[in-house]
């Protein structure tokens, strides 16, 4: 007993010993992200992605009071890309950012000796010829979504095709990564359209969809890149033949949906439910992943150092547990968190991808987006 | 032919009612009870919402159901299948353990970071203590100075001194801890981890990493095989740990932490029970919703039993 004893009394007082450990991450938030759609039933809410970060940072938090690490989480937001970069003048250490491709590359640019991570922008070509050494993607880039409804369209065997594309910017790099993807895979691209109405598309669906989709061919699905969710939603039903719309709107794949439960998931969706009293969105779950790798990183090395944290993330031994059944880790050659990516519906997980059959020599889920030999990158010098 | 007859019959002993398996469905919110020599069902017995851990009294009096969803642990009568009360048990229970005392149920609430404390008898609850986030695996010592509570995102074991009902180590693990066993006469703690992919074995005098117990199946990737719950026969020679989506239960030499063998199973192999003599290891199959019943001196799966859906646990139910 007093043996016993004597090893718990000496463990505790080296806990107590142990050097604290001040981790301090900031959270640039550029609050411009909604541009007119014809439908706003279903705003952003006002703290998506921050929600994630804050449950992150309380996760993280529950971890640290036991190894003597104080986590603390700077909330800044702004309305234009130059209020962002003049708000974040001076900060250094781990920054998270939520914005446009061109408002992240600004701010990694703009805070050199920062570590900076990717919450929200999909474009690949930050991943390839914008990446930076400074920049990490815990968002799933644009490839890495339209390859996982590829893989799901060749195991249907629905292998044609049509694309029906919106005008946003993001819209139209997505669309890109979807023709892309069926290059990729062999799917046949039926046909590819912009979406042309200005009308009221909300009273003249019945009329417009049925005879825009006839145009575009005999297809097993219509794809729609509409990530300002502007369009997409009306064309579902609308379709001249009876055909699943996927992509943006329809059987979308996402970094996450409050439809994911396997794997524990029900866990975290539960506790973010609680804390931020709705459900998880993907912005939310990059968010939350970048602050758990950071303080997954911590956890391991006991250290807040930049450079110490980057060489871990970047690491073998790297892995997150991410509640998509598969430990989570960055591709080494852009900084990209490599990751499962469901495709949903509103109501269920219809498939995870990577899908069986999509095989890899290192890790299956390098079978979504861009692969190391086929990378643009060259800041990871690797 | 007669006198032979009837000295057959006297010589009949009262009929043996068979040890059971009882598995708890989580999507079902059911027991399969499993009779363990004829391997059928004879029982579906409703029990509260998502039920996870099952553990019986060391008398096998009443068995414990965390009903996770209900937020409460039933007590049952194993006869009757009827819940005879509810314990407080905290938020969301998920995995508990019976002290050998036979009164203090230490239960992880997986939504609260918290591990409750309860008195079985009184039905009140002892003690709450802060643990990490997603408290899981429960394990105590052979002596019952020492419970261990992991948590599945903190990626650590709590070592709680039962006497003061407080923590008095922290060990970190590898990722996403799922279960933990005092093997050895407690001198050792091991402790698997899902996503780590490992089973990590501790000294208990020291909480000092001794050996980690890694796992590789041909044709398998190393990112399915996920170690969740484990059993260990009782001379403590050999340690069954179910792989999860490798669908493949892990044969462990005990002695040297070596891998020796794998075993099909059906799909996310979870958590495991031996029957009485040890011939048999059933192990619940959440995905397949079945049960796999594998021969111990073999080593290979006999057949597959269907239950309800998502089995979680499993637990040996001796006869009087």
């Amino acid at each position: 007993m007093l043996k016993w004893c004597l090893a718990a009394c000496v463990v505790s007082w080296a806990g107590v010993a142990a050097a604290q450990v001040e981790v301090s991450m900031t959270y640039l938030r550029l609050d411009d992200r909604a541009p007119p759609t014809l439908s706003d039933i279903d705003p952003d809410p006002a703290d998506l992605g921050i929600a994630g970060a804050r449950l992150g940072l309380t996760d993280n938090q529950t971890t640290g009071q036991f190894l003597n690490h104080n986590y603390k989480l700077i909330e800044i937001d702004a309305a234009t890309p130059e209020t962002l970069l003049a708000a974040a003048v001076g900060t250094t250490g781990l920054v998270l950012v939520e914005g446009s491709a061109d408002a992240v590359l600004a701010i990694a640019d703009a805070l050199p000796d920062a570590l900076v991570f990717n919450v929200s922008a999909a474009e690949d070509r930050l991943r390839n010829d914008d990446c930076r050494a400074n920049l990490l993607h815990t968002a799933p880039s644009f490839a890495m979504r339209a390859d996982a409804l590829a893989q799901f369209l060749m195991t249907k065997r629905w292998t044609d095709v049509a694309l029906v594309s919106g005008a946003a910017d993001s819209d139209l790099a997505f669309a890109d990564a979807l023709r892309a993807s069926a290059n990729k895979f062999g799917l046949k691209m039926r046909g590819d359209a912009p979406w042309g109405f200005t009308g009221d598309i909300r009273r003249s669906t019945t009329d417009e969809v049925p005879s825009f989709t006839q145009r575009l061919g005999d297809f097993d699905m219509l794809l729609v890149a509409d990530e300002i969710h502007d369009f997409g939603r009306y064309l579902n039903y609308n379709t001249w033949e009876p055909r699943p719309v996927g992509g943006s709107e329809g059987l979308t794949p996402v970094a996450w949906s409050p439809a994911v439960e396997q794997w524990g998931a029900e866990q975290l969706q539960s506790r973010f439910r609680d804390s931020a009293g709705r459900g998880m969105r993907p912005i939310d779950y990059s968010a939350w992943a970048a602050i758990r790798a950071i303080g997954e990183a911590v956890t391991r090395t006991d250290s807040a150092d930049l450079s110490i944290l980057r060489d871990y993330m970047l690491g073998d031994v790297f892995t997150l547990a991410g509640f998509k059944g598969r430990p989570l880790s960055f591709r080494t050659w852009n900084g990209q968190l490599r990751q499962p990516i469901p495709l949903v519906d509103a109501r269920a997980v219809v498939a995870t991808a990577p899908l069986e059959g999509f095989l890899h020599p290192v890790t299956e889920l390098d079978t979504l987006g861009g692969d190391r030999p086929e990378s643009t990158c060259t800041a990871f010098g690797d | 032919m007669r006198p032979l007859a009837l000295a057959a019959l006297l010589t009949i002993p009262a009929p043996v009612l068979a040890d059971e398996i009882w598995v708890t469905n989580e999507r079902d919110d059911t027991i399969s009870v499993i009779d363990a020599e004829t391997l059928e069902v004879t029982r579906t017995i409703p029990v509260g919402e998502r039920p996870r851990g099952i553990t019986f009294a060391h008398d096998f009096s009443v068995v414990y159901v965390c009903a996770s969803a209900s937020n409460t642990v039933q007590v049952i009568d194993p006869a009757s299948g009827e819940v005879l009360h509810n314990l407080p048990s905290g938020e969301d229970p998920e995995q508990f353990v019976l002290h050998p005392d036979g009164k203090h149920l230490y239960i992880a609430n997986e939504d609260d970071a918290i591990t409750t404390v309860v008195d079985v008898e009184s039905r009140t609850v002892v003690a709450q203590i802060s643990v990490g986030i997603e408290p899981e695996g429960m394990a105590v010592s052979p002596d019952g100075k020492t419970v261990i509570t992991t948590s599945e995102t903190t990626n650590m074991a709590h070592w709680i001194d039962t006497t003061t009902q407080t923590i008095y180590a922290n060990t970190l693990v590898d990722n996403r801890p799922r279960d933990a066993n005092f093997v050895k006469d407690g001198t050792e703690l091991w402790v698997s981890a899902e996503i780590g992919g490992t089973v990590t074995v501790f000294d208990t005098a020291d909480q000092k990493e001794i050996a980690k117990i890694r796992f590789a199946i041909p044709g398998v990737l190393p990112e399915l095989i996920q170690p969740v719950g484990f059993a260990l026969t009782e001379d403590e020679k050999t340690a069954f740990v179910a792989l999860g989506p490798a669908n493949h239960v892990a044969v462990v030499n005990a002695e040297t932490y070596e891998v020796e063998r794998y075993i099909l199973t059906g799909r996310r192999v979870w958590h495991l029970a031996f029957n009485a003599d040890e011939t048999k290891l059933f192990t619940t199959n959440g995905v397949s919703s079945d049960v796999t019943v594998i021969d111990v001196a073999d080593q290979v799966a006999e057949t597959s039993i269907a239950v309800g859906r998502f089995p979680w646990g499993a637990a040996l139910r001796v006869m009087p």
